[in-house]
C-alpha cells in the first residue's frame, strides 16, 4: 500500500483521557436505523447522553412538486411518502381536495376506502413489527410478518394494479370499483388473521429476552408526549386515549365499532402492545365495512372533477369531452386553504393545502407523523444504553420517506 | 479434446476448466449485497428476501451490513444530494470486485422526482451493472436483475478486477463508465462538460397556463 | 399591513370540525388586539394574529380553559407568490386533546422583514417544525434554541419552497 490517508483539514485531533465522552455517528447507512438517519450519539462508555438526529439524506421535494402538478396528478406522489402506508396518504390528500371542492362521496366508496385503509394500517404495522423484532433480534418473526404482509399486497394489487404504490384513491372516490372475488379472497385472509396475530404474540410478548429489551426503556411521560406533538400509538402508549377516528371522524369512521388500546407506562412495551392490539382493531373495522359492501357507484357526482367511465367516454359526446378537459386541463379549486387531518397508522397525518383558485395547488403540506415522532427520540434516549437506542427508533416507527418529503 | 480425454480417463477426480470459468463461477453463486435501502425500493427489496420470493436461493444469502464484506451493491431507492457523497464513500470502501444494481426508476434516472433534490441517476455518482425500471419493481424483477448479472459476472476476465489501491479508488470519478481493464480509467482527470440549467423543466414551463 | 377590523363572516359549513365561534367571540372579548382577521371557512377557523402578540396569544390559548389547546399540530410556512404583499404568511395549527377542536393561527410576513418570535416556549414540539420553515422559506425565527437547516443540505444556497427557486434547482449534481 502507499502512503497512509490523510486526514480532512476539518477534523481536527483531540488528545484527551479515556473517561471523556466519544462523539458516534451512527450514519445513515445502517441497518437497523429504519431508512437513512443519522444519529449523532453523545456517549459516556456505553450510556448515551445526547442524541442529535440529522435527517434530510431522503429529502425528495415533495412539497414542490405538487405546486407543479395538477391535483389529480399529484396522487401519484404521495405514495412514495410513507412509503409503508400508501394508501392513508394517498386518502388524506384526496380528503383535503375533496374538502376544498365540497364533493359528496358515495357510500359505497367509503366503505371501500375505510376497508383499504384498514387493510394498509395491518399491513404497516407488520413491517412495523417484523423490523423491530429482527433489531431486536428474534428473525424469526421478520418472515412471518413479511408472509402475512404479502397476503395484503395481493389485495391491494388485485384492486389498483400496484403493490406499494397503489394510488387507488381519486378526488371523489376511487380509480375504479373492486374487482370480481375481491370480497372472497379479502375474507379468506380476514378470517386467518386473528391466528397469525396471536402466533406472534405466542413468539414475543412472552418471551423474557424480548420483555427485557423493551420494558422500562424509552420512557415518556403523557405531559412531555403532548408537548412534544407525539401522536398515534406513540401517544397512546402513554395512556392519552387520543385517535383521529374518534376525535374528528372521516369517512364514516364514527359508524364503526372499534376500541381505541390504550397503554399507561409509555415505554418501549407499550408501543408495542398497543399496536398489537391496533392490528386486532383494524381486523375488526375491517371485517365490518367488508359485511356492509353494498352495490352502488364508487365515485361523486361531479363530472367536472371525476373522470367518466370508459365505456360512457367511447359512447357519449359530453364524457369524452369532460375526459379531455379534466386530463389535460384539470380542474379549478376554489380558492382557499384547508387542513385535514387523518389517523395514519403512525399517528396523525394533516395534510395543508392551499389554493388560489387554479388547477394545481399554491402550496401542499404534510404534516407527517414520524417527524414529530422522531423530534421526541432525544428525550426518549437519554440515559439508555447504545443498544436501546435501536429499540427506541423501532418503536417510535420512522419511516425516512415522510420525515425528509 | 485430447488432453481431456487422457485425462479423463486416467485420473477421473480431475475437473478440467479455464480459471476464469471457475472464479466467476464462485464470484457468481454468492454475491452478498451491501444493505443500501434508501426508499421504497428496500422495502420491495426486503420482500425479495422473504419467503415468498427468496432471493437466498440465487446466492444473495445475507446483506452484510459493512460494504468491506459486501460484493454488489443494490442502490434501492432515491438518492438525494445530501446522500450522494456517503453513496460515493460506501461504494468506495467496497473491495474488488464489486458491482453495482440501480433498482428502480429513482436511481436509474431519477425517477418521478425531476426538481432540485433528486440526483437524475445514480450513475453520475458510481458506475452500474444493471439497471431495474419500475417503482417499485417487483421482487421478480429484483431476482431477474440478479441473474442478469450473474450471467455478466460469468462473461468477465479476472484481469478486469483487480483491486486498486485506495487513492486511485477515490479519484476514479468518471460517471458513467465501468472501472475495466488495468485501471487505465482511474488515472485520467477529464470530467464531461455539465450542461447548464437553461432549460426549464416541462412542469415550468406549463405553468403559466 | 393587515387590516385591524374584526370581520366575523358567516360560519359556511359545520363538518365534525366545528367552528369554535363562540371560542373566537369571548377571546375578541378578551383581548380584541390580538385578532387582526377572522375568516371561516370549509369548515375551520383561522385568526390572522399580528406578529408581536403572537406568542402571548399562543400562550394564553394553552391554558384557557376554553380553549385548551395544548398541541401543537403543524406550523407550515406558505409563500403567496413574487409579486404579492405582504409575500410570506406562517400558519399555526393547534389541537386540544380534550375537547377535540382545532383552530388555524396565521402570522404574514413582507418579504424584507421575515422575523417571526418563536414558539418553543410554549410547545416544544416547535422546535422541528419551525426549523423546517425556515430550511425551506427563510423565515427567522427569534428565541429559537438551534435554528439551521435540517432538511436540505447544510451548505445549500436558496431557500427551496420560495416561488422564485426553481424547480430542477440551478445545477446538476456533479461529485465534485
Amino acid at each position: 500500500m502507499s502512503s497512509a490517508p490523510t486526514i480532512p483539514p476539518q477534523f481536527e485531533i483531540v488528545d484527551q483521557p479515556l473517561d471523556t465522552q466519544m462523539t458516534i455517528s451512527m450514519g445513515p447507512q445502517h441497518p437497523s436505523t429504519h431508512g437513512v438517519l443519522r444519529l449523532e450519539l453523545v456517549l459516556d462508555g456505553e450510556m448515551v447522553v445526547k442524541v442529535t438526529p440529522d435527517i434530510g439524506y431522503l429529502h425528495t421535494g415533495m412539497e414542490k412538486l405538487f405546486e407543479y402538478k395538477k391535483y389529480q396528478q399529484g396522487i401519484v406522489i404521495t405514495d412514495r411518502m410513507d412509503y409503508l402506508n400508501p394508501l392513508g396518504n394517498n386518502l388524506a390528500y384526496v380528503m383535503a381536495a375533496e374538502k376544498l371542492l365540497g364533493l359528496e362521496i358515495p357510500t359505497r366508496a367509503q366503505t371501500i376506502r375505510v376497508l383499504m385503509c384498514e387493510l394498509q394500517r395491518i399491513g404497516s404495522h407488520l413491517v412495523w413489527l417484523g423490523t423491530h423484532a429482527l433489531d431486536i433480534g428474534a428473525m424469526t418473526v421478520f418472515f412471518y410478518c413479511f408472509r402475512e404482509r404479502e397476503k395484503i399486497l395481493n389485495l391491494i394489487e388485485a384492486a389498483s394494479g400496484g403493490r406499494m404504490t397503489p394510488s387507488y384513491f381519486r378526488i371523489g372516490g376511487l380509480m375504479m370499483d373492486l374487482p370480481a372475488g375481491f370480497e372472497h379472497r379479502c375474507k379468506q385472509f380476514l378470517d386467518d388473521f386473528p391466528k397469525a396475530v396471536d402466533e406472534f404474540h405466542t413468539l414475543l410478548s412472552g418471551n423474557r429476552i424480548f420483555q427485557r429489551r423493551t420494558q422500562g426503556i424509552g420512557k415518556i411521560s403523557a405531559e412531555d408526549a403532548i408537548d412534544w406533538g407525539l401522536s398515534g400509538p406513540c401517544l397512546r402508549g402513554s395512556g392519552i386515549n387520543l385517535d383521529i377516528r374518534r376525535a374528528n371522524p372521516y369517512s364514516g369512521y364514527e359508524t364503526y365499532d372499534f376500541e381505541v388500546p390504550v397503554e399507561t407506562d409509555g415505554d418501549v412495551w407499550s408501543r408495542y402492545m398497543v399496536r398489537m392490539r391496533e392490528m386486532k382493531e383494524s381486523h375488526k373495522i375491517a371485517t365490518q365495512a367488508l359485511a356492509r359492501l353494498q352495490p352502488g357507484p364508487v365515485k361523486a357526482d361531479a363530472p367536472k372533477v371525476v373522470l367518466p367511465d370508459r365505456e360512457a367516454m367511447k359512447t357519449h359526446m359530453d364524457a369524452l369531452i369532460h375526459h379531455f378537459l379534466i386530463v389535460a386541463e384539470g380542474f379549478d379549486v376554489p380558492a382557499g386553504e384547508v387542513y385535514h387531518p387523518i389517523e395514519a397508522s403512525k399517528g396523525e397525518l394533516g395534510v395543508y393545502m392551499k389554493s388560489d383558485g387554479g388547477p394545481k395547488p399554491s402550496r401542499v403540506h404534510f404534516r407527517g407523523p414520524s417527524f414529530v415522532n422522531l423530534s421526541a427520540l432525544p428525550m426518549m434516549s437519554e440515559g439508555e444504553m447504545v443498544a436501546d437506542i435501536v429499540a427506541i427508533i423501532g418503536s417510535l416507527d420512522v419511516v425516512l420517506g415522510e420525515i425528509d418529503r | 479434446m485430447g488432453l481431456e480425454n487422457i485425462i479423463a480417463e486416467a485420473l477421473p477426480e480431475v475437473l478440467t476448466t479455464r480459471l476464469d470459468s471457475l472464479i466467476n463461477w464462485a464470484r457468481k453463486s454468492s454475491l452478498w449485497p451491501a444493505t443500501f435501502g434508501l426508499a421504497c425500493c428496500a422495502i420491495e427489496m426486503m420482500n425479495a428476501t422473504t419467503s415468498r420470493n427468496d432471493l437466498a436461493r440465487f446466492g444473495a444469502e445475507v446483506f452484510r451490513a459493512s460494504p468491506r464484506q459486501a460484493d454488489v451493491m443494490i442502490v434501492s431507492g432515491r438518492v438525494s444530494r445530501k446522500m450522494a457523497p456517503v453513496l460515493r464513500r460506501i461504494y468506495d470502501q467496497m473491495p474488488e470486485p464489486k458491482w453495482v444494481i440501480s433498482m428502480g426508476a429513482c436511481a436509474t434516472s431519477g425517477g418521478v422526482f425531476d426538481n432540485y433534490a433528486i440526483v437524475q441517476g445514480v450513475d453520475k455518482i458510481v458506475p452500474v451493472d444493471v439497471y431495474i425500471p419500475g417503482c417499485p419493481p417487483r421482487p421478480e424483477m429484483l431476482i431477474h436483475a440478479v441473474m442478469m448479472l450473474q450471467d455478466k459476472v460469468m462473461k468477465e476476465s479476472v484481469r478486469d478486477r483487480r483491486d486498486i489501491p485506495e487513492e486511485e479508488a477515490r479519484e476514479a470519478v468518471v460517471p458513467g463508465t465501468l472501472p475495466v481493464t488495468d485501471g487505465s480509467t482511474a488515472r485520467q482527470n477529464t470530467l464531461p462538460e455539465s450542461r447548464p440549467y437553461t432549460i426549464a423543466s416541462r412542469h415550468e414551463r406549463r405553468r403559466s397556463s | 399591513m393587515t387590516p385591524e377590523n374584526i370581520e366575523p363572516s358567516p360560519e359556511q359549513s359545520l363538518s365534525s370540525e366545528t367552528t369554535p365561534s363562540p371560542l373566537v367571540a369571548a377571546l375578541q372579548r378578551e383581548h380584541p388586539e390580538w385578532i387582526a382577521e377572522v375568516i371561516y371557512a370549509f369548515g375551520e377557523t383561522t385568526i390572522v394574529v399580528p406578529r408581536e402578540h403572537l406568542v402571548a396569544t399562543c400562550s394564553f390559548l394553552k391554558t384557557w380553559p376554553e380553549g385548551q389547546f395544548n398541541f401543537l399540530a403543524d406550523i407550515c410556512g406558505a409563500d403567496r407568490g413574487v409579486e404579492e404583499e405582504p409575500r410570506f404568511e406562517v400558519n399555526y395549527h393547534l389541537f386540544s386533546t380534550t375537547k377535540y377542536h382545532r383552530i388555524r393561527l396565521k402570522v404574514v410576513l413582507n418579504e424584507e422583514d421575515t422575523h417571526v418570535p418563536s414558539v418553543t416556549g410554549v410547545w416544544r414540539t416547535a422546535n422541528w417544525h419551525e426549523r423546517e420553515t425556515f430550511d425551506l422559506f427563510g423565515v427567522i425565527f427569534d428565541g429559537h434554541p438551534d435554528l439551521r437547516r435540517i432538511l436540505l443540505p447544510d451548505d445549500w444556497q436558496g431557500y427551496a419552497l420560495r416561488k422564485d427557486f426553481p424547480l430542477r434547482g440551478y445545477e446538476p449534481y456533479s461529485l465534485k
